[in-house]
Formats: C-alpha cells, structure tokens, sequence
C-alpha cells in the first residue's frame, strides 16, 4: 500500500536537523548543567528514528552509512581509553582533569577530559539504540 | 511525603507482580520494567526526599540534596534500559522461533528437543 | 599509586572492545583473545606477589577519596579468585577452538567471553557495594548473550527463564542496596562494616542480611533459590555451561562471603545458621540430583550445587579454620568443574549423547581421556593428595570446633555420593564393550583434551602444593576473621 507521507516526511527532515543540533548543545551543556552524553545520545537516535519512521530502513542507510555496532565499540573504545589515560599520569584509573584554554572563536573556555569520556557514551547510547531498532525493525 | 512514596512504590511492585505471574512474555517484561521503576523510586525515598537545591555549583545554596542515589538511580535505568531491551529482542526471536509468547507452552522437557 | 589493581578488569575490557571491530577475522579474534588472557594470568601472578609481599591493595577510581568514591580492593582472596578465573578462561578459550563452531565465532563469542571476564574479575576486585551490582550486571548481561548465542530452541527458552530470575534478582539487589544506604548512608563497603559496628546490628540490618542472602543465593544457586539452575545450565553448548559452572555460581559465593564476613557478623545467632541450614538442604538436593540422573551433562550440572552447599557450609561457621576451608575448596571447585565439563564435552562429542545408558567402553579408544577423567573425579571428591582434601578436611575441623556434627556427617555422607556419581559416569563411560560411535572419528579428540589436562594438572599441583599454598590461604582468611584489617587498609586510618 502506497501511502502518502508528504507531510510527516517534509517535517520530517527539518525536525530530526534540530533535534540533533539540540543534542549536540545537550551534550556540551553536561558538564556544568543538566545533559551529557547519554540524554544526547538518547535525543540524536531519536532524530534518527523519526527519519526511520517518515521514510525505511533503506533509505536512512543510504543516508547515514554507519554500522551501528561499530559505533558501539568506537563509543566503547573512546570511554575505555579516556579513562585509561590516567594510567599515562601515574594517576589512578578514571581520574580526570581540566584547565582553561583561549580556543579560537570560542574564546576563554574550560577544556575537560570529561567530555571525552562523555563524547563515548554519546556513541555507545546512540549505537546501541540504533542496532536494537534496527534488529527488530529489519525482520518485519 | 514519605507516606505517599510508600504507597506508589508499593502499588507499583504490586502491579509488576501482578504483571510477571501472567502468561505472556511481553506482560512479564512490562512487570519487570515497573520492578524497576519502584526500585528507583525506592533508592530516591531511601535516600531522603528532598530538602535542599540541587546538586549543582551553580545554584550556590545552603544545602544541597544528596546526589548520590541520584548517581545510582541513573545507573540502574541504564543497566535497566539495557537488560529490558536485550530481554524484548529475545522474546522477539522466541516468539518467532516457537510461534507462541505463552509461557505454559515454553515449558522445558527432560529429553532435549 | 596502585593502578595494577584495577589492570584484570581494565585488559579484558579493552581487549573485548578491539575484538568488536575485527568479527569477521577469525583467527584474529583467537589469538587476540588467547594473548590477553595470557597476559591476564600474568598480571594476576603479580597481583598475588604484591598482596602477598605489601599486605591488601587499594586503588581509589578517580581519586575520590574512600568513603565517597569508588575502591577497588585487592585483598589475597580477590587476587587468588582473579587468577583462578583467568586461568579458567584461558583453557575455555582454547577448548572453543574447536568445539564452539564458525557460527558462533563470528557473532562476538570471543568479545563476550572477555566481558565476562571483566564482570567476574571486577565483583571480586571491587570494594563498594553498588559497584558489585554493576559488575554483576556485566557478568549478567555477557551471560545472557553467551546463553542465548546460536539461537537453538532450548537455549532461547531457557535464556528467557534465566533473564526473568535474574532481571528480578537484580532489581531486589538494588532495593536492598536501598535500604542499607538508607540505614547507614555510605557504600563503600569497609565504610558500612564500621558503621554498623557502631549500631552494632538491630533488626533492620539482619532483615538487610537476609535479603542480601536471597539475592546472592539466587546466583549462587542455593538451597530455595536453585531451580532455575539445571534448566538453564543444560542449555548451552559446553564451553559456555563450563565458564558458568565455574564461575558464575562461585561469584555469588564470593558475594556471601564478603558480606556475612565483612558487614553482617555482628549478630550470627539467626543469619549465620539460616546459612548453615541453607547449606546443608543445598548438599542434600544436590546429592538428590546427582544421585538420581543418567544424564552426564546433569550430573555435573547437580555436583555444582553440592560443591555450593560445602562451601557455604564451610562460611556459615565462620572460624578460622572452616574459612581456610571454603576458601581451599571454592578454588578447588572452580578449577575441576570446569575441567569435568570439558571431559563429559569431549565424551558427548564422541559419542552425541549425553546418556548414560547409551555409551560404554570408551577406555579402549580413548584411554588418556578416561584417566584424566578418573584424576579429576577423585579430586573432586577428596580423595588425598589431591585438591579437594584439604578444603574438606578444613572444613569439618571448623566443623567439629564448632559441634556441628550433623553438617559433618552430611558432607562426609555428599563426600562418598559425589564418588558414586562420577563413578557412575566412570564406570558405564569407559568400562564395558566398545561401541562403534559414528561421529568419533571427526572429534579432534587431542586438541579438546589438552585445556583439560592442563587445568586438572592445575588442580594436581593446587593438592600436592597445598603446604606451600597455605601461607596465601591463611592470608586470604585473615581479613574475614578480622574485619578490622580489610577496613584500615580502605579507609587508611
């Protein structure tokens, strides 16, 4: 059955862009605010499952070419190592750090190894969203 | 306030009991979601209800709520979001493995089928 | 800076994520997996070094200070339970090599296998009880994908009963953790062992003891709260009910142990002879079970229970020398139940049954499996020199010290069943007529031997070794006796 979608589609594409623009400042707003990684994560799949919704599987693979259980491990991987690092440090595992940097456009900002941590789960939480939709969804 | 907690967690256990002792798999996986709920909810009254601001630099107050089963009502959501969703794909497959999402007939049998 | 601690959970970990990117690269996948866990024993020889030689290890996660952050702690039973389980896993991984199938191969049975290691290794490195739950909840979840991995129709039904128990277990972990924060306000665990010493256990934190030992017991497998374990351990092909069987359940154990040693042993009266009953009912059904059944992969499958039943026997008692004992006996059981399962792996892929009734004479083709399946019964037993001796006869000393003599007449009594029933397999495995098995031929019998062989030469040199072993035992006791010493090594004071 052919159904028209035009409108769901239409709306769509603009609310799933600022939907992952909001995730983003989510998860850069973490640190000192409510958000992080995980909400981010959460709102950014959700913008994906709404394209799954208005259009199929197919063409939102053709859009975002990504294997999703790869991005678990990249996620995995990222979070794992940042906490890793402090090993480097003689620093005991997970300790984390910060100071402030005078970033171009930007300006005087506070850089945290914390966001690097936060950028894996980011990854894992849309990748494990993602492969269970996908699992469930593909074998209808 | 207390009081009214101890209700709602207690309905709440109630329902995921009454839940989890029916025969579809998908109603018992609700009922392990709502255990799951109470038991936060548990962890947030046993830590004492609110009484402070929030945990936050930023809102300099006097007294602050304790942000700790804070931290661990959000790790138990994620480890719980993460157990309930592997639980439904498996019942998925099951479901279509078997053609029958009632427990009575997913009953094991001594020889191995 | 102790870093070293937290390393058996740190290199499993990261080695189980590199294997995520390479599944479709077999052979990768198993020398990557058979260095890191190599690397694993490794550490953990060190591990025991160091403990041995500066007393207990702590590492501060994050640099949070003690009470308020997370600690993991090495103590000699932490680190002596870590390189049993890598030792472990190493002879599971090799024996996968040629037992567990392409199939399974390539959909991330080596990288789960390592998540399950990282669960195991931090439950006993860790020293705050939340952290336990989530260590718990990785071990779990790497066990449930493990369970159902292959997708066959018994291993998917069974799958779905071991989640629902374990999925209820969690959440009452979680309630329980919830009321003893409420009750002393801290989680580390050394934290609250000294806070309730100074409350000195009133009801409430007995009723918190006894829902701990439903949830523990529920993983463990004891007495009421064992009845999902014989379904669900017969589902899975052998590699993985060995990695269950001897890890798993001894995990839950280890969880009794901390707790009724470390938080609750103020008031022993009600919950440590709730445990000992407990235990004795769990010898008593295991013996029922390994007694009554034909099926090899049962029979083992119901030696775990007993095995349980000792050992907390063997706590319940809490002295030094029935401690010594659980504490011999839990390595012991660890190590030859996961070497029996390989065996019984080898005889069920020989003969494609798991009956009885249906095999027989196997010696004369197979004699070096017969023989090591001879050693490794024996040692379970107890027979001296071998492994199990020692633990046992610690425990009944405990056991006399303390005039329990009908918890001595059971375990000697479970002692002489548990012979019965391996002899059972023994005796109409590999006595009687050769039988022609049509499949034997393809069973890369040697290869499938060789983990096995190695583990109950572990065992061997763990029972001839046990005078030169006793000085880490006695170690490993020392803390449990006097808690005072686990909680000045955490708190520093």
């Amino acid at each position: 059955m052919k159904t028209n979608d035009i409108i769901l589609q239409t709306v769509a594409k603009l609310a799933s862009l600022v939907i992952l623009l909001f995730s983003i400042y989510i998860f850069f707003g973490g640190h000192y605010s409510p958000g992080g990684g995980f909400v981010g994560g959460l709102l950014a799949s959700g913008a994906i499952v709404l394209l799954l919704l208005a259009y199929d599987l197919k063409t939102v693979a053709a859009i975002l070419p990504i294997d999703y259980k790869l991005l678990i491990a990249a996620g995995l991987l990222i979070a794992v190592l940042t906490g890793a690092g402090a090993l480097l440090f003689d620093a005991p595992f997970m300790t984390h750090t910060f100071s402030y940097f005078d970033v171009p456009l930007l300006g005087h900002t506070a850089l945290h190894t914390a966001v690097l941590f936060d950028l894996g789960v980011y990854l894992v939480v849309v990748g494990v969203t993602m492969t269970i939709i996908q699992t469930i969804g593909e074998s209808e | 306030m207390e009081i009214l907690m101890a209700v709602v967690i207690g309905i709440l256990f109630m329902s995921a009991t009454y839940l989890m002792l029916s025969k579809s798999i998908l109603r018992i996986i609700i009922g392990t979601g709502l255990l799951s709920h109470g038991a936060h909810l548990l962890i947030l009254t046993m830590g004492g209800l609110k009484r402070g601001s929030v945990p936050l630099l930023s809102e300099q107050a006097n007294s602050y709520v304790d942000p700790l089963p804070q931290a661990l009502i959000l790790t138990a959501i994620v480890i719980s979001f993460g157990v309930t969703s592997f639980f439904l794909v498996l019942a998925y497959r099951t479901y279509q493995e078997f053609g029958t999402d009632n427990m009575d007939r997913l009953r094991g049998k001594e020889a191995n089928e | 800076m102790n870093n070293i601690v937290f390393l058996p959970v740190l290199l499993p970990l990261l080695t189980g994520i590199v294997l995520l990117f390479f599944s479709k690269s077999i052979k990768f996948q198993r020398v990557f997996s058979v260095l890191s866990v190599l690397a694993g024993i490794l550490l953990a020889v060190m591990l025991v070094g160091k403990v041995h030689g500066q007393g207990i290890l702590t590492l501060q996660v994050g640099s949070w200070e003690a009470p308020f952050g997370i600690v993991i702690v090495a103590d000699m039973l932490a680190s002596l339970l870590v390189l049993t389980t890598n030792l472990i896993g190493f002879a599971i991984i090799v024996y996968s090599f040629y037992s567990i199938g392409k199939e399974r191969e390539r959909f991330y049975y080596y990288a789960i296998f390592q998540f399950l290691l990282v669960g195991v290794n931090g439950a006993f490195l860790t020293g705050d009880i939340f952290n336990l739950f989530v260590f718990f909840e990785v071990m779990l979840m790497a066990s449930y994908v493990l369970l159902a991995l292959g997708g066959t129709k018994p291993q998917l039904r069974e799958s779905l009963k071991y989640i629902l128990v374990n999925v209820i277990s969690s959440a009452l972990f979680v309630i329980t953790v919830a009321y003893l924060y409420s009750v002393v306000g801290t989680l580390n665990m050394a934290d609250i062992s000294r806070k309730i010493a100074k409350i000195d256990q009133p009801g409430i934190v007995t009723v918190i003891a006894v829902s701990f030992l439903i949830v523990f017991g529920l993983k463990g497998a004891i007495f009421p709260l064992f009845f999902w374990l014989p379904g669900s351990y017969y589902a899975p092909p052998i590699p993985i009910i060995a990695l269950f069987g001897a890890l798993l359940t001894k995990v839950g154990i280890y969880s009794i142990l901390r707790t009724y040693t470390l938080l609750f042993y103020h008031d022993q009266g009600y919950t440590h002879q709730l445990l000992g009953i407990l235990a004795l009912l769990t010898i008593i059904v295991g013996v029922i079970g390994a007694v009554g059944y034909w099926d090899m992969k049962k029979i083992i499958i119901y030696n775990i229970v007993i095995a349980i039943g000792v050992i907390i026997f063997g706590i319940s008692l809490m002295n030094q020398q029935s401690l010594s004992g659980s504490i011999f006996y839990i390595i012991h059981d660890m190590i030859i139940k996961a070497a029996l399962f390989l065996l019984i792996g080898i005889i069920i892929k020989i003969t494609g049954t798991n009956n009885l009734r249906e095999i027989s004479g196997l010696i004369k083709a197979y004699p070096y499996v017969g023989w090591t399946f001879f050693i490794a019964a024996i040692s379970l037993v107890g027979i001296p020199p071998f492994s199990g001796f020692a633990g046992k006869l610690l425990i009944l000393q405990g056991a006399v010290k303390a005039g329990s003599y009908i918890g001595m007449a059971v375990i000697l009594l479970s002692s002489l069943m548990v012979l019965y029933s391996l002899m059972k397999i023994f005796i109409n495995g590999f006595w009687g007529i050769p039988r022609a098995y049509p499949d034997a031929d393809r069973v890369p019998v040697k290869m499938l031997l060789l983990p096995a062989v190695l583990l109950v030469g572990v065992s061997i040199v763990y029972g001839f070794g046990t005078e030169a072993m006793y000085p880490f035992i006695s170690q490993a006791t020392e803390p449990l006796i006097d808690p005072g010493i686990y909680i000045n090594a955490v708190l520093k004071e």
